[in-house]
């Protein structure tokens, strides 16, 4: 903390706001996705609702002050209810040049930008490609420029710790925090102790740490740039008690739910891939819960450690993205034959092969559904919020023990990575989950089916007089020795078949939000829920006649599915990919569905879903620009074969 | 933890090693016939798998586990069958994952005795990287290779031990890939027991696999299998009744190394290299022959590069060491995280971190 003696300067004014959207960008090494996280925490704990959207290079540091480079958080809070981090920032804080260039576009005019004006040298300028510097040469007009010497002014506020320059620069973020704490009226405190507990045994960094931030909210304190303050207050939640949580964050504990709700141990194998990797993470700190981790050779040894794990009778599961998925394939095509319990996790990322690992993409559902040498049925779940993911890990697991199946849990990067407020439940509303374990010797067959939900038994090794042999080759029904009998194939095809159709009857039904029927549903799954539900939620308020679905179960899907698909004149159906569910719904239900389909690395934002439903409600022509970015260009025909070849 | 994984456990059912063994005065006694499943084996007559089978049934009852608790798990192959011709529980997997799937039973489930049951495409080709793992890791599960040297079940092809220039179905004009050596393989990837030995050798084939049966750890068996279908005779010259004393060398811990039919031919080290010779000619004595160590990483290394006709191939223990192994480790992390943080509390773990309460 700076130690002369405040100025006291004219009280800026305060103005209350319901929602403000904050983006933080730097450089890769700037810390700017803790300062998203660390504002992110406060404002959940201060009451606010609040989404948040961090984005992120696969760089773990690319070259300082480059484009690749440039890491952003995004977050929104709220005194009201809100579904999505924003579609755009109010305020961006720009670290250096290319933080700037990389965000500029989308900081609408009139929103406020905070820079840091050291960082704009000539060298860093030129390094992405300004002839000028935008901060002087009036470029910038259009926006509300407020410019910061923060390297400046933090280095002189850790002056005397005795940190060299390159420990003080790696503090700026918690100025830049600082100021904008000051900014929104927020109390520091939880900051603060964040920093002890983190750097308990590094005073001096802590001091460095907790200085910087002090010195960037005295900084809004005295300086007289900012004429205004501005007040979000808390959001009305429904009333209980509540935490700040990541979808990965509530993926783990909803697993951890499951094995304590189950009674058995949690086996997770696992091959390191962004944006699953947390999860492992997370996992391997509940070690007195019982989790087993492994961190396998490779995504297959991954998976099958997992059926290992599970045929001993433990809850055996796995997670990946999506290459990592399809090595896994085969190996899930063996859990789909043996009928053992699997949960699979794919947090999705923008494809194919590597494509862009941090970036998020709703691509992986057919691959999930049908990715497999065969039709090889799995169960297909896909929660909605980072919230949902908590339940729906849970969830996973009553379906995969209760059927005797592979169950597939799809999330994706940006709920993986986003959070939310999230209601803790009460340990004591959550459901215990039944589990099928033979003993009995009397009349025991391997593949004798329950008669409601068509489960096989799970009579695990150890089980005295039950010994048998299971495996890759098909089986004859309810004997389970191996099997080349044409009928017995065809049987067990269906059966398989059957047993996963059957879940539908044990879920529940798709939930309509508006009227049951109308002129337009816009129908979704995963991560999407939050801007078609704030989409649809502007167009009721203007009267239209329009309502959103969202599903949260792939395979099977709710049995009402077809019944609401039809009762709207349109249906329309976002998704970030290249039509996947549309494909799906078209071909089971015959309905003309519309696609609305982007795959940039990024959620959708409102106001585009919101254009799109408009004008399938007014019945306009769709203009190609507003889906491709820019257009293809134009196929030359190849001539035609002369016939004559070779 | 481990009383939770599995309400269907048998009362024998112990914790990690020697749980089974401990047990042996309240089991019935077992005997082969026991552990003779009814399926009708389906392999070509005068396969090399059948004396497999046969002593892999016949030392079952010797290790003192009841048959529910071990697991035979296998992945494609001829040899991949042999799980559904053994009495117990069995797993016929996918090509090469075998090794991985024993790891995640035997992490669930320390109590079971659990087999491995390979060949050399599927624990050498497709599936290598998982048994270099499972080797490195010390996961307490018995891997046997069948030692073939060609693909069986796909009908002929070359294979990740057949010999350079060997014409197959897939290589008419001769391989052109240098063939590994399984051993040396189990070597580099630090597996605690590597030992080998021959299909036609019953006495000891069945010394061998008992002695894997007893270990602690990862274990590894070559069988040296002739398959006389599609490489007839393949390890021939050195197996025949009529040779194989002369041509193989019997390997015993602290022993010399001796072989022949005379019992005078040895191994001796000539500066790092080692030689046959001749005990009472030019003066060599017992005294002057190495000694097997088997847990000498570098005796290892040599025994795993001898082969005939250079050298009499080995045949036995090469390696025996006693590590802890991955499923104790884990365990032993799982009850130290108990014991320091207390049994997990769910309702505590979900209200973790900064929270508030909205009225």
């Amino acid at each position: 903390m700076t130690t002369e003696a405040p100025p006291q300067p004219a009280q800026p004014a305060e103005k209350q706001l319901e929602r403000v959207t904050i983006r933080f960008a730097g450089d890769s090494g700037d810390g700017m996705q803790l300062t998203g996280t660390q504002f992110t925490r406060t404002a959940a704990a201060f009451g606010n609702d609040i989404s948040t959207y961090p984005d992120f290079p696969a760089e773990i540091r690319a070259p300082a002050g480059s484009l690749p480079g440039v890491s952003g958080f995004q977050l929104s809070f709220s005194s009201t209810e809100i579904h999505t981090p924003g579609d755009a920032p109010d305020v961006l804080v720009a670290m250096n040049p290319a933080a700037l260039k990389a965000n500029l576009g989308e900081l609408p005019a009139g929103g406020a930008l905070i820079v840091n004006e050291d960082a704009f040298t000539s060298q860093n300028l030129t390094k992405v490609g300004y002839a000028a510097n935008p901060l002087t040469d009036g470029s910038l007009k259009q926006w509300n420029v407020f410019n910061v010497p923060i390297s400046t002014l933090n280095g002189r506020a850790l002056e005397g710790l005795g940190l060299t320059n390159k420990q003080v620069d790696l503090t700026k973020n918690f100025f830049a925090l600082g100021l904008m704490f000051w900014l929104y009226e927020r109390d520091m405190a939880g900051t603060v102790k964040w920093i002890d507990d983190k750097f308990s045994k590094r005073p001096e960094i802590a001091e460095a740490n907790k200085r910087a931030l002090k010195a960037g909210y005295n900084f809004g304190e005295t300086t007289e740039i900012f004429h205004e303050r501005y007040i979000v207050p808390p959001a009305k939640l429904a009333p209980g008690h509540y935490r700040n949580i990541t979808g990965n964050e509530a993926t783990a504990l909803g697993f951890v739910a499951a094995s304590k709700l189950a009674g058995r141990d949690l086996f997770y194998g696992s091959y390191p891939i962004t944006p699953a990797s947390d999860i492992l993470h997370q996992l391997a700190g509940y070690k007195n819960f019982g989790v087993k981790t492994f961190q396998a050779e490779d995504e297959i040894a991954a998976i099958g450690a997992a059926i290992g794990a599970s045929y001993g009778g433990a809850m055996g599961m796995t997670a990946s993205s999506g290459p990592g998925i399809a090595l896994k394939s085969e190996a899930l095509g063996l859990a789909v034959m043996v009928e053992l319990p699997l949960v699979v996790v794919d947090v999705q990322r923008s494809g194919p092969s590597t494509g862009m690992p941090t970036k998020t993409e709703q691509a992986d559902l057919l691959q999930v559904l049908y990715g497999r040498n065969s039709d090889s049925p799995v169960a297909v779940v896909a929660p909605a919020t980072p919230g949902e993911c908590f339940q729906f890990a849970i969830e996973a697991w009553r379906l995969a023990l209760k059927y005797m199946t592979p169950v597939v849990y799809m999330s994706d990067a940006f709920l993986a990575t986003g959070a939310e407020p999230w209601h803790i439940p009460d340990v004591a509303d959550l459901a215990s989950i039944a589990v099928p374990n033979r003993t009995e010797r009397d009349g025991f067959y391997p593949y004798l089916r329950d008669a409601t939900t068509l489960a096989r038994p799970w009579a695990v090794p150890g089980t005295p007089g039950l010994e048998h042999r299971i495996g890759g080759l098909e089986k004859a029904d309810i004997l389970g020795n191996v099997s080349y009998d044409p009928d017995n194939h065809h049987r067990m095809q269906l059966l398989r078949q059957a047993k996963i159709a059957g879940i539908a009857a044990d879920i529940p039904p798709l939930d309509v939000f508006g009227p049951s029927e109308g002129d337009l549903l816009v129908l979704g799954w995963g991560s999407t829920y939050g801007a078609i539900r704030s989409a649809v939620e502007r167009l009721q308020a203007t009267g239209a006649s329009i309502a959103h679905a969202h599903l949260r179960y792939l395979n099977p899907l709710p049995a009402n599915t077809g019944d609401v698909v039809r009762a709207y004149k349109r249906v329309l159906i976002p998704e970030v990919n290249l039509g996947q569910l549309s494909m799906l719904i078209r071909a089971k239900f015959l309905i003309d569905a519309v696609g609305y389909n982007k795959v940039r690395g990024k959620p959708f934002r409102i106001a585009e879903l919101e254009a799109e439903a408009d004008r399938l409600l007014a019945g306009r022509e769709r203009v190609e620009e507003n889906v491709a970015a820019t257009p293809l260009p134009k196929r030359v025909a190849a001539p035609a074969p002369t016939g004559d070849a070779g | 933890m481990t009383e939770t994984t599995n309400g269907a456990r048998s009362t024998n059912g112990g914790n990690g090693a020697g749980a089974g063994a401990a047990a042996t005065s309240e089991l019935p006694v077992l005997t082969r016939k026991d552990f003779v499943s009814d399926q009708e084996v389906r392999w070509c007559p005068g396969c090399g798998d059948y004396s497999i089978l046969a002593q892999t049934q016949k030392v079952m009852p010797d290790f003192g586990y009841p048959k529910e608790n071990i697991v035979f798990i296998s992945g494609i192959g001829c040899s991949g069958r042999l799980p559904y011709y053994m009495n117990t529980y069995g797993f016929h997997t996918i090509h090469g994952r075998a090794p991985a799937i024993a790891t995640g039973l035997k992490a669930a489930r320390p109590d079971l005795m659990v087999w491995v049951i390979t060949g050399d495409g599927d624990a050498l080709s497709i599936g290598g990287n998982h048994l270099i793992h499972s080797l490195r890791r010390n996961v307490d599960v018995r891997i046997v290779m069948f030692n073939n040297r060609i693909y069986g079940l796909t009908k002929g092809q070359a294979s990740p031990t057949s010999e350079l220039g060997k014409v197959t179905k897939s290589s008419p004009y001769g391989t052109i890939d240098f063939p590994v050596s399984p051993l040396a393989i189990a070597l580099a990837a630090e597996a605690s027991f590597i030992a080998r030995s021959v299909d036609t050798h019953t006495e000891h084939l069945q010394k061998t696999l008992e002695a894997a049966g007893k270990h602690r750890g990862s274990t590894f068996v070559e069988v040296l299998q002739n398959c006389n279908i599609f490489n007839d005779g393949a390890f021939r010259d050195f197996t025949d009744r009529e040779v194989r004393e002369d041509r193989m060398l019997i390997l015993e811990n602290g022993q010399p190394m001796i072989f022949g039919k005379d019992r005078d031919k040895g191994i001796r080290l000539n500066k790092h290299q080692p030689e046959v010779v001749t005990i009472g000619e030019n003066g060599v004595t017992e005294a002057d022959l190495l000694v097997h160590d088997e847990t000498d990483p570098l005796i290892a290394w040599m025994l795993a590069h001898l082969w005939w006709p250079d050298f009499p191939v080995p045949v036995g223990i090469v390696r025996n060491l006693t590590r802890p192994t991955h499923d104790q480790m884990l365990n032993d992390q799982i009850a130290q995280a108990t014991t320091a943080r207390g049994t997990g509390d769910l309702k505590k773990l979900l209200s973790a971190g900064e929270t508030w309460t909205v009225e």
